[in-house]
């Protein structure tokens, strides 16, 4: 079976922070790393594909310098991967970035199975793949647990839902998100990245799209705007408790106290 | 809508340089003759704003994009999140701030519930001021199964033509609105911690973002619905009222419509695990007090008080605490009548996971440490100083009485 895995370049730690004078964002020089989350579904395409056979290609949107992690999915077993860059895609929203997504999926070719992480640490919405599977007219599945097995063009899948856990059967192809610490992520191969050529990595830019209009790309494409950002409101009942130790912790025992705590 | 232009004849190495360092994306660079913008660019526009005068402009496209008749779409609706029978309760949640926006602009709030035997939990909103709800029954909606409940939110949306929509973001929650609202072409804003309306029923949604100490609002101006997700314990829910109110529309959808791919095999119900989003009190440690013995005095603090442990989200990727146990965006969300933060630094993702708790007690040896911010009652100190000092004292008073 053929799997295709969606992942992310994100910031290598998500502390960002705003100059409270310019309200500008201070970039960090931490780098960029893929998203913690994708991990382990690319564990689950490698098994997968390890069990019945098959191949597993990546594809990520993003700056040019994101072709960094579709290096490292090849390290960890992948084929190949598949870079969307282009500037038109440049503030792209949920609906955007999930249509820009499924165009992308359609120009690589045909898969079985699409795997996407759980949620993104930049953004941390789990909104994509849901509508990359709806533009895709494929069944889709969150927080998948396993993967059981694989049968008959269906694939059988334990999920998680708030109050219940479901074993069910979806046809192929479809689109699964898997959850978090469902497995252990492989290492990437140091002797696969001594091999590694650039042919292995394709960049699709807008001009390689079947959709050509502009407008369902992007900013542009975005059905929500952002008005404006600003730093989280502070609260404004604040006490501080001073002292030594001993005093400190006979101040939390009164409000501890007072509010019936204990 | 439109784009980024740059005016190269403006462009010298001076000004240059403060562009490529003004972009918080890293999306400008400059090869000594040529300024360039990559596909890195989030389009925030500070280089046009804060950069040097000029250089970067923004240009408006000349084509407006098509809007939406808005008077067209009426209503607030609130998708009503169950299994069989038990309505989940971010549901009743939703209805209160759905009627508080409603208020605004004077539209009703509509509540949808689709299910196998959805009438009978339909009845129970009623106690909740909602004008009308919407009921989908069918066989094939027995279980939740992403085609066919798509089918019939998107059939409800066709015929009803709600202005706003609010989902409760559990696990299914963030699979359903997503799907529909690709359908519809919307835009939908996940874990939203406010919601405002504006006069021209614009849904000002507000969530923290950029994955770090900053806040957005986000509106969707040329589309509708509009959608948004909010977690459970974000909003209060309203007292149920002693009377019922409103009316139950039971709505018709094509069976061939509600076709899927996907067969339930076997359900089984989750062991009930501590849910820290259900606990009054909560002792939360973090990196601070990651160690064994912080977090050993931690939990006896926490069994004296008669809490749970909860914690931040390193602790949890450095598997030293379990993903349940999770404060914050990627975790839960909690409302209890105290926390006690321990070692935490308070980035906004945590933050919002907890800000709206009773009393929020923080202890943190990093006096500029943002907690203080969030925290009723802040201490700057030694976490393994103060606990247990602590400690002793609650023990001193327990043997007094």
């Amino acid at each position: 079976m053929n799997i295709l895995v969606c992942i992310k370049q994100v910031p290598g730690s998500s502390n960002v922070e705003v100059d409270p004078v310019t309200g500008v964002l201070k970039r960090d020089g931490v780098a960029s790393k893929m998203n913690p989350y994708d991990l382990y579904g690319l564990e689950v395409a490698m098994s997968l594909t390890e069990k019945y056979g098959g191949t597993v290609e990546t594809i990520t949107m993003g700056p040019p310098q994101a072709k960094a992690i579709i290096d490292e999915s090849i390290c960890m077993g992948a084929k190949c991967g598949t870079v969307l860059s282009d500037r038109k895609f440049a503030g792209a929203d949920v609906l955007a970035t999930a249509y820009t997504i499924s165009q992308g999926i359609r120009k690589c070719g045909e898969y079985d199975l699409i795997i996407c992480g759980k949620q993104t640490t930049d953004g941390d919405t789990a909104q994509v793949g849901a509508e990359v599977s709806e533009y895709l007219g494929i069944p889709c599945v969150a927080n998948v647990l396993s993967v059981d097995d694989v049968a008959d063009g269906k694939i059988y899948v334990t999920v998680s839902l708030d109050n219940i856990v479901v074993k069910e059967s979806v046809k192929l192809p479809c689109l699964i998100s898997v959850d978090s610490d469902i497995n252990s992520p492989r290492l990437p191969s140091y002797k696969v990245k001594k091999t590694l050529t650039d042919d292995m990595v394709k960049f699709i830019s807008f001009a390689d799209f079947e959709d050509q209009d502009a407008n369902h790309y992007g900013l542009n494409g975005s059905a929500t705007q952002v008005e404006r950002i600003f730093p989280p409101e502070k609260n404004t009942e604040k006490h501080s408790i001073t002292g030594d130790a001993k005093e400190q912790a006979s101040g939390i025992f009164d409000v501890l106290k007072s509010r019936k705590l204990i | 809508m439109g784009q980024l232009k740059i005016n190269q004849g403006l462009v010298n190495a001076d000004n240059a340089k403060e562009l490529v360092k003004i972009c918080p994306f890293g999306a400008i660079s400059y090869d000594g003759a040529k300024l360039d913008v990559s596909s890195a660019c989030k389009m925030c526009k500070i280089c046009v704003k804060k950069g040097p005068a000029g250089v970067m402009e923004y240009v408006e496209e000349e084509e407006p994009k098509e809007t939406v008749d808005k008077s067209l779409w009426k209503g607030i609706c609130v998708y009503v999140d169950h299994e069989g029978e038990n309505i989940h309760r971010v549901t009743y949640e939703l209805i209160g701030k759905a009627k508080e926006l409603a208020a605004v602009i004077k539209h009703p709030v509509y509540a949808l519930i689709i299910g196998k035997d959805a009438a009978k939990s339909a009845k129970k909103l009623l106690r909740y001021g909602v004008d009308k709800v919407y009921v989908y029954e069918d066989e094939a909606l027995c279980d939740f199964r992403i085609e066919p409940y798509t089918a019939a939110f998107c059939d409800f949306i066709d015929k009803v033509k709600p202005s706003s929509i609010m989902v409760g973001a559990t696990n299914l929650g963030r699979q359903l609105a997503p799907r529909v609202a690709a359908r519809c072409r919307a835009g939908l804003t996940a874990d939203c911690t406010v919601l405002e309306m504006k006069e021209n029923t614009d849904l000002v949604q507000i969530r923290p973002a950029f994955g770090g100490n900053i806040m957005a609002q986000i509106i969707s101006p040329s589309n509708r619905p509009q959608f948004c997700t909010v977690r459970y314990k974000v909003f209060a829910e309203p007292k149920p009222s002693d009377t019922e109110s409103g009316e139950i529309v039971l709505m018709n959808i094509a069976k061939d419509a509600l076709a899927s791919g996907i067969e339930i095999l076997a359900k089984t119900e989750k062991p009930r695990d501590i849910d820290i989003s259900e606990a009054d009190i909560i002792v939360a440690v973090g990196r601070g007090a990651k160690s064994e013995q912080s977090r050993a005095m931690a939990k006896e603090l926490c069994d004296v008080l008669g809490g749970v442990m909860a914690c931040t989200r390193p602790l949890v990727e450095e598997n030293v605490m379990d993903a349940k146990h999770q404060i914050g965006l990627s975790g839960r969300t909690v409302k209890p009548k105290l926390i006690i933060c321990l070692g935490i630094s308070g980035a906004v993702q945590f933050a919002a996971g907890m800000k709206s708790s009773d009393c929020i007690i923080a202890i943190n040896s990093d006096k500029n440490a943002p907690i203080f911010d969030v925290a009723h009652y802040g201490i700057v100190g030694d976490v393994n100083e103060i606990v247990p000092m602590l400690l002793e004292k609650i023990k001193e008073d327990a043997a007094n009485v």
